[in-house]
């Protein structure tokens, strides 16, 4: 999948370019989960197929790769935002081919082609590294199904 | 649309405040500036339906205004509910409020239930009001059928057989009848015949009872009664647990399918077998969410709604989306799954509100871990990709389970947990 050329951010939304910069001074003095997609996706264009990839990875491993649950130990659960590109296409690639040994990852990286771990490795270290804490549960009240 | 005026109004307020505060997002500062390029309405705050409002306010930059209609206040996690039943955690350590979405996002929230999807006006009807939408999408999980288990219709009737099939007090119901079933009794649970939410939940459930039992009621027996030909999810590794782990509890029946239910006795059929239980579990068969019956989402007759797999738009009803268990996708109905079909969603509505093409070949990851005991877990995991050819999600190659249970693969699954949650609600 070609990055898309013309975006509808560009086009449509960010013509006004003293809204933009309003936009991303507003992002830089807040910090909050997001920005750095969305700033990458101010300076080129956001390629739509790796973005909703890299979010299927969240379910373990936190929104834009900013794992609540990171297992210094054994890596399990790694922090990707922010990760060197080197860093995480080896560790792919050594999933992929088996060099690595792997719990569940190895079923993963098989399933993707070195484009997409390539395209992965940039993307998520273009993310900003977020600290995020594990949600707080809370008492089941009475008026639920 | 008086409904939808006054919430508006509302937010705005509300909006100021924070403003004044500093507390402002970007996403909410876009929206008091600019008018929404467009409104999308969820129905449903489960896991497809929270993931969507989150995603399509993030990468629409706050431009698409979204509003979530929900019944219920609080979300509670099918997944790990199992171990409820199994007395290694609460219900209370799976239960979440919205808050931090709705207010990290932008999120518009509305309190009800939907009862009529009027397509050509687009326009929802709710209990308490109206809505109207550019594009609706319809989460509204499973819709238990009763044709076939009549007695079993009432409320009174699931308060003694409950289905602990969608977490919350029916969980807690199944948990304190087990508690209170004296050792040397019989719990049987069915597998209703696929598809159905969770393919691996039923074993696991078995496991978490065959558990509790082994601990602390050991001359228990849980009974397992599968409409299936065979375990339809992680068989080799649930055989094993079951003959294994488990010899002498647990009693798997398959191709033994529930035909009545006597509920004052507790004594169910099937065409081979008449068992009274003690503690008596039916999981009904499924079927798509009531509202998407509704709307005809479905056909006539197979209960699950046809979507085009590049934005999940409903191949019956223009304009109106489906997404988590109640799609027909012949891929396993599960949390993750549910969470990738939304941000599939979420790309593809941003994309068509900009009037550019949806990415041609999406590609996902599902993960799914089911609890042998109350610190070991194993899993299988996927990688799915379009075909352009089959117009559909299909595995692709390297996927696979775990080689055996393990305390660290019951680690990894609190994880999982952990992040889907904080991806899904925050």
């Amino acid at each position: 999948m070609k990055p898309t050329q013309n975006t509808w951010f560009k086009n449509t939304r960010f013509k006004n370019t003293g809204f933009l910069t309003l936009l991303l001074t507003t992002s830089v003095c807040i910090p909050h989960i997001g920005n750095a997609a969305e700033v990458s996706a101010f300076s080129g264009t956001p390629n739509i197929h790796i973005r909703q990839l890299a979010a299927s990875c969240a379910a373990c491993h936190g929104t834009q790769g900013n794992s609540v649950a990171a297992k210094g130990d054994d890596g399990a659960n790694a922090v990707l935002a922010g990760m060197a590109p080197a860093e995480f296409t080896e560790k792919m690639l050594g999933f992929k081919d088996g060099s690595r040994k792997a719990t569940v990852m190895h079923h993963h990286a098989k399933g993707l082609t070195v484009d997409e771990i390539n395209l992965l490795a940039v993307y998520f270290s273009q993310q900003k590294q977020v600290v995020t804490k594990a949600l707080k549960s809370q008492i089941l009240k009475a008026d639920h199904e | 649309m008086n409904n939808a005026n006054h919430f508006n109004r509302r937010d705005f307020i509300k909006l100021a405040g924070a403003a004044s505060a500093l507390l402002i997002s970007h996403n909410g500062f876009a929206r008091a500036t600019k008018p929404p390029v467009g409104r999308v309405v969820i129905i449903g705050g489960g896991y497809a339906g929270a993931t969507v409002a989150k995603y399509l306010r993030l990468w629409s930059l706050g431009s698409v205004e979204v509003i979530v209609v929900e019944p219920n206040s609080q979300f509670v996690s099918c997944p790990l509910s199992n171990l409820v039943l199994g007395g290694s955690k609460s219900i209370n350590d799976l239960t979440f409020d919205y808050d931090a979405l709705k207010n990290n996002h932008g999120i518009k929230w509305v309190q009800d239930t939907v009862t009529a999807i009027d397509a050509s006006a687009k326009k929802i009807t709710m209990l308490r009001g109206e809505l109207n939408y550019d594009r609706l999408i319809v989460a509204p999980g499973v819709d238990f059928n009763y044709d076939t288990l009549p007695t079993l219709l009432s409320a009174e009737a699931q308060q003694q057989i409950p289905h602990a099939w969608k977490a919350g007090w029916q969980t807690v119901n199944l948990r304190k009848q087990l508690e209170a079933m004296p050792d040397g009794g019989v719990f049987v649970m069915n597998v209703p015949k696929a598809p159905y939410r969770c393919p691996p939940g039923p074993y696991e459930r078995a496991c978490q009872v065959a558990s509790y039992f082994k601990a602390h009621k050991p001359k228990s027996k849980v009974i397992v009664l599968d409409a299936n030909a065979e375990i339809i999810s992680k068989k080799g590794l649930f055989t094993k647990v079951f003959n294994e782990t488990y010899a002498g509890i647990v009693d798997y029946r398959p191709d033994n399918a529930i035909t009545s239910v006597d509920v004052a006795t507790k004594t169910v059929s099937t065409d081979f077998d008449k068992i009274k239980a003690d503690v008596l579990n039916v999981i009904p068969p499924q079927r798509a969410g009531k509202i998407a019956q509704i709307a005809n989402l479905t056909e006539k007759d197979y209960p699950w709604c046809d979507v085009n797999f590049l934005t999940y738009e409903s191949k019956l009803v223009p304009n109106v989306h489906v997404l988590g268990d109640s799609v027909a996708a012949g891929l396993p109905k599960s949390a993750h799954m549910a969470t990738n079909q939304a941000k599939v969603c979420a790309n593809a509505i941003v994309q068509l509100f900009s009037g550019q093409a949806p990415d041609p070949a999406p590609v996902f990851a599902n993960t799914c871990y089911s609890y042998v005991t109350d610190k070991s877990a194993m899993h299988v995991a996927n990688v799915y990709r379009y075909d352009e050819g089959k117009k559909m999600m299909i595995s692709a190659e390297g996927g696979g389970v775990s080689m055996s249970p393990s305390e660290k693969e019951g680690a990894y699954a609190v994880a999982w947990a952990q992040n889907i949650w904080a991806d899904t609600l925050t």
